[in-house]
């Protein structure tokens, strides 16, 4: 385990330095609409959160072996529907949430463009997220890697880099 | 898994600990946004590039641990309680071993980019930092994730479902404040 994660945790760091310095690009904004501040770990742990579900789902289904890759399989299908409906649920109150914590703390972000910040990168996210997780399982199986020590790591970060790409994709079209 | 699962079971099983993670992860912004950690920011170059590098590593290496054991309680292949031994016991020490690793990894990662970008760093200072944020995380996200899986799953929770967001719930808002810790330990020591 520390001699397949060791190397691949270290490749996927230098991936985040990518969202390092996408943050340090955007950190006069980001302390100026602290709304977007609190966005960032949100955000970054809710793609997460997705794709590990999707990943550990995936993965126990072909230890198990009931997985079979076909976007027609039930178990996929029931994983991904969960997917998308957590998405919006979470990402429709991360909206309101971050609207309210950034009027406390100062900022001056309106309820509406924070939902559609929040709304749009979320369920862009979302598809991302789904994408990348069937695709890590996919290949960790073929590579004969143990899917349960490789998926979580690479979809973690993966979306980590694309969420926060994405969310100031979004804010700087909206803002 | 004993049964199928629809998609209306996985989301009733896992919405109230996204739940959850997004309230700790809000909290985990708020941290951020405190005058505390801005000054921290401010006084250690290189600390916002390193920011989601070290978040990220504490989900990749207790999700990793949180999916193995997972699937090993599926398969039969250990009990759901703490048993100091074989599978169990090896798990813990190469999650422990990557955590430290990696995040002392990414200390001299975030220096050396530092530079590359034309700002100074202080290597030792970064070093301290990161290897305090992820000793104190070790303990935390081990006695944490442990319990819950343990405990979640003699209840009959699936622990696939709820593994990740605890992860990153815990992570992250432990993760945050115990780099600020650790900005405190670098700052008595050096």
């Amino acid at each position: 385990m520390v001699r397949t994660l060791v190397p691949l945790l270290a490749a996927l760091s230098v991936l985040q330095m990518g969202s390092g310095t996408v943050l340090e690009t955007f950190e006069e904004q980001l302390l100026e609409q602290p709304s977007l501040l609190v966005l960032v770990p949100v955000m970054i742990g809710t793609a997460g959160n997705l794709g590990s579900i999707m990943s550990a789902r995936l993965s126990t289904q072909l230890h198990l072996g009931l997985l079979e890759f076909s976007p027609n399989n039930p178990y996929v299908r029931a994983t991904v529907g969960a997917v998308f409906g957590l998405a919006a649920t979470v990402f429709v109150l991360l909206g309101v949430a971050s609207w309210a914590i950034g009027r406390v703390l100062g900022g001056t972000l309106g309820l509406p463009r924070l939902m559609v910040i929040t709304v749009v990168s979320g369920m862009v996210l979302a598809v991302w997220v789904v994408i990348v997780s069937s695709a890590s399982v996919y290949v960790s199986y073929r590579l004969g890697y143990d899917p349960d020590d490789t998926t979580i790591p690479i979809v973690t970060n993966v979306c980590d880099v694309t969420g926060v790409l994405i969310l100031f994709g979004v804010v700087s079209v909206v803002t | 898994m004993p049964r199928h699962d629809t998609a209306l079971d996985v989301y009733r099983q896992s919405l109230p600990v996204i739940l959850v993670s997004l309230v700790a992860g809000l909290f985990a912004g708020t941290i951020l946004g405190t005058e505390a950690m801005r000054a921290g920011i401010e006084s250690v170059p290189g600390l916002l590039l390193l920011l989601p590098a070290f978040l990220a590593t504490r989900g990749g290496v207790y999700g990793s641990l949180g999916a193995r054991l997972s699937s090993a309680l599926h398969q039969g292949l250990i009990e759901p309680r703490f048993e100091w031994s074989g599978r169990l016991r090896n798990a813990i020490i190469a999650s422990f071993l990557n955590g430290i690793l990696v995040s002392v990894f990414i200390a001299v990662l975030a220096w050396g980019v530092t530079l590359a970008l034309g700002r100074s760093a202080n290597l030792f200072e970064l070093v301290i930092i990161l290897f305090v944020a992820a000793l104190l995380s070790a303990v935390a996200m081990l006695g944490v994730l442990l319990t819950v899986i343990f405990k979640g799953y003699r209840r009959g929770l699936d622990p696939d479902n709820v593994i990740g967001p605890v992860v990153t719930t815990v992570g992250d808002v432990f993760g945050v404040a115990f780099l600020l810790v650790g900005i405190a330990v670098a700052g008595v020591i050096l």
